[in-house]
């Protein structure tokens, strides 16, 4: 399995942690069994088959298989058009799955498949797994590679006679591939938020700015919503 | 940083009270005259006469019908259903650091599902000597660790990112419990597998259709992780993954997978769906950070808030609220009535315990005039907790996660409160 760049830098930033970042646990915790006690039992190829199912980066982990985005569509509106729409273009306050390209620097950004997703790969196993939702794992690899090629179809970044495999896969690049950076949060904000911090006449004056109850979208004793979002704001805080 | 507050005798919140330049009105400090005898002492009540619930009444007990609004809420808007969504702690009805387990958050991607222990199965896998199958009974037979932290929602306070929305610290900061876990270092498991010495990460994920998982560093797997099957004494409850769930002190809550089925050692991240298109954070020039899993250190004040107005007039108020950080434990906690203008160091519970919620209190003698309620956290790192526009500085508005800003409670005269931005 090859490491990307991406992963090669977060492994120097973990080796690099401070010692005060690390855990100390209390003197009885530290024991622990470092050798074998004998319990569990071998886990047998088959089982380890039938869980084991995810898909990296590179491709490792895609079964032998193909589809096109044809047959994808057809297997996308039967399935999943529902609630994802039949272009992908997400219906209600489902997820949209195309569109959204060159709005990640704006105010509310749409995070797509194609806007947004690093790696193929996720999507593959994402949908393979956990899609359609509320029955999951029905979906046969081809059936999954032709689902995963229509939504490439979708999201403009394959042609309508497309075909994908576990042989071309790893030749997809995702347009916001490089759109993601490791947690720099030690370099970018510690020593600025470690300051000594001021504990008097601290400000010359304060005003509100902003209220909640404008927006008047907090559920009221009986637990219902009492308005509707104000755009998106809640982002994906809950959704998918 | 614990210490007596000069306010805890009379004679303290006058001098406290003068100190801050605070005029009470005449008599705030003395106990109210009652006009007449008191019924409730002076006749005698049906509980005082008939009997109670015998002992059989009860085996397993839920909280008195007077404590009915200490419930768990969702908002129904914020999902496209309830299956896959978030629901708050009543933190502002809450006190001390321990949450209850029945009105603790749930967040699920699939449902809380019913696993039995019977049927459990946890494999280990990968890059490993001995690729494993283990029962949940064999989980009861290692050698078991104990530890309080707090789990706490990467999206908590998400929803504040553009600005106030939420009224009531439930539902601003609700997404987070703290409970005592026991379990099995996830070490000892690996232990019982081998790692290999290419494994570098686990991939870990549950038994339910959202699998939900994440990838974690062989270094962070092999120190304080958990797989725990108890907290706060008893069997996990359903919806918090039931019979076993993975604890990960300090880091976002979405990596504590529940109903745990699979630990699978690699060489690399998998960038999972859960890594990549959520819990991803995108900065204001659309570059996104990815695997920010410290949850960084973070209070608020969750009496007085807009779920808990002062309904007792001017005079002494027990400002109280939680502090925690994922770097370690909350060393101070400072509160400011005014707005940030000025700060008082508030007194902590119990001195703070790393990567747990730590309890604060400020004794306070208010003076019946509007308050401008915050709270700032400080860690043994030294870190303190950073205002909301400074977050925005470096970020944006579009992080979705990690919003640990400081939250301000707008108190007005007449005792009630709001969720507020201020200058």
């Amino acid at each position: 399995m090859s490491k990307s760049r991406k992963t090669a830098a977060l492994l120097i930033i973990l080796a690099a942690a401070p010692a005060a970042a690390q855990t100390r646990l209390p003197p009885a915790e530290q024991a622990s069994a470092a050798t074998p006690l004998g319990l569990g039992r071998p886990a047998l190829p088959e089982e380890v088959a039938a869980w084991d199912l995810d898909v990296s980066p590179d491709g490792t982990g895609l079964p032998e298989g193909s589809g096109d985005v044809a047959t994808g569509e057809e297997i996308y509106l039967e399935q999943c058009a529902a609630c994802h729409g039949d272009f992908a273009e997400g219906l209600d306050n489902w997820p949209a799955l195309s569109g959204g390209e060159g709005t990640l620097d704006r105010v509310d950004p749409e995070r797509t498949i194609g806007s947004y997703w690093p790696h193929l790969s996720t999507v593959w196993d994402y949908v393979h797994r956990s899609m359609p939702f509320g029955n999951a794992q029905i979906l046969t690899p081809d059936e999954t590679y032709a689902i995963t090629a229509y939504l490439l179809y979708s999201n403009g970044l394959a042609e309508d006679d497309f075909v994908l495999s576990n042989e071309n896969f790893a030749e997809i690049r995702m347009p916001n591939a490089g759109g993601f950076i490791p947690d720099d949060r030690a370099a970018s904000e510690y020593p600025v938020f470690s300051a000594a911090p001021c504990m008097e006449n601290c400000k010359d004056s304060v005003e509100i700015t902003m209220h909640a109850s404008v927006l008047d979208v907090t559920p009221d004793d009986a637990g219902d919503a009492t308005g509707a979002a104000a755009g998106d704001p809640a982002g994906d805080a809950g959704s998918d | 940083m614990t210490g007596t507050p000069a306010s805890s005798t009379r004679r303290g919140f006058l001098r406290a009270g003068l100190a801050a330049g605070v005029a009470l009105p005449a008599g705030a400090t003395l106990a109210r005259a009652q006009a007449a005898p008191d019924p409730l002492i002076t006749e005698v009540q049906d509980w005082a006469r008939y009997s109670g619930d015998g002992v059989d009444e009860t085996p397993y007990g839920l909280p008195i019908r007077f404590e009915a609004d200490v419930i768990r809420r969702n908002v129904p808007w914020l999902t496209a259903d309830t299956i896959s969504s978030i629901n708050f702690t009543p933190i502002h009805a809450l006190d001390g650091t321990i949450t209850p387990a029945g009105c603790a958050f749930e967040r699920h991607h699939s449902g809380a599902i019913e696993l039995a222990k019977p049927d459990y199965r946890l494999m280990i896998n990968g890059l490993v000597e001995r690729p494993l199958v283990f029962s949940y009974d064999d989980l009861e037979r290692f050698p078991r660790r104990q530890g309080v932290y707090f789990c706490e929602c990467a999206a908590n306070t998400g929803m504040e990112w553009a600005g106030a929305q939420l009224n009531g610290s439930q539902f601003t900061h609700g997404m987070i419990h703290n409970m005592e876990y026991v379990g099995v270092a996830l070490r000892t498991l690996l232990a019982e597998a081998g790692v290999k010495p290419e494994g570098k990460w686990v991939y870990v994920e549950g038994a339910d259709a959202s699998s939900n998982g994440r990838s974690i560093p062989l270094d962070k797997a092999m120190d304080d992780v958990m797989v725990a099957f108890k907290a706060n004494g008893e069997a996990l409850r359903k919806e918090h993954g039931y019979p076993a769930r993975l604890v990960v002190p300090g880091w976002e809550g979405n990596l504590w997978v529940k109903w745990l089925r699979r630990i699978e050692v690699t060489d690399a991240p998998v960038e999972s769906r859960e890594e990549t298109s959520k819990y991803t954070d995108t900065l204001a020039n659309g570059v996104s950070r990815q695997w920010t899993w410290v949850m960084d250190a973070k209070s608020v004040v969750t009496a007085p808030s807009p779920q808990v107005a002062i309904r007792h007039g001017p005079g002494p108020l027990v400002i109280t609220g939680l502090a925690w950080s994922g770097r370690g434990a909350i060393t101070r906690v400072d509160v400011s009535v005014d707005g940030g203008r000025n700060w008082t160091t508030a007194r902590l519970a119990q001195p703070g315990v790393p990567m747990a919620v730590t309890r604060f209190y400020l004794d306070h003698l208010w003076d019946g005039e509007e308050m401008l309620l915050q709270s700032r956290a400080v860690d043994e790192t030294g870190y303190v907790q950073p205002t909301k526009a400074a977050l925005r500085d470096i970020r944006g508005e579009n992080s979705i996660y990690h919003n640990n800003g400081i939250q301000t409670w707008w108190i007005k005269k007449d005792g009630t409160a709001e969720n507020v931005e201020i200058s």
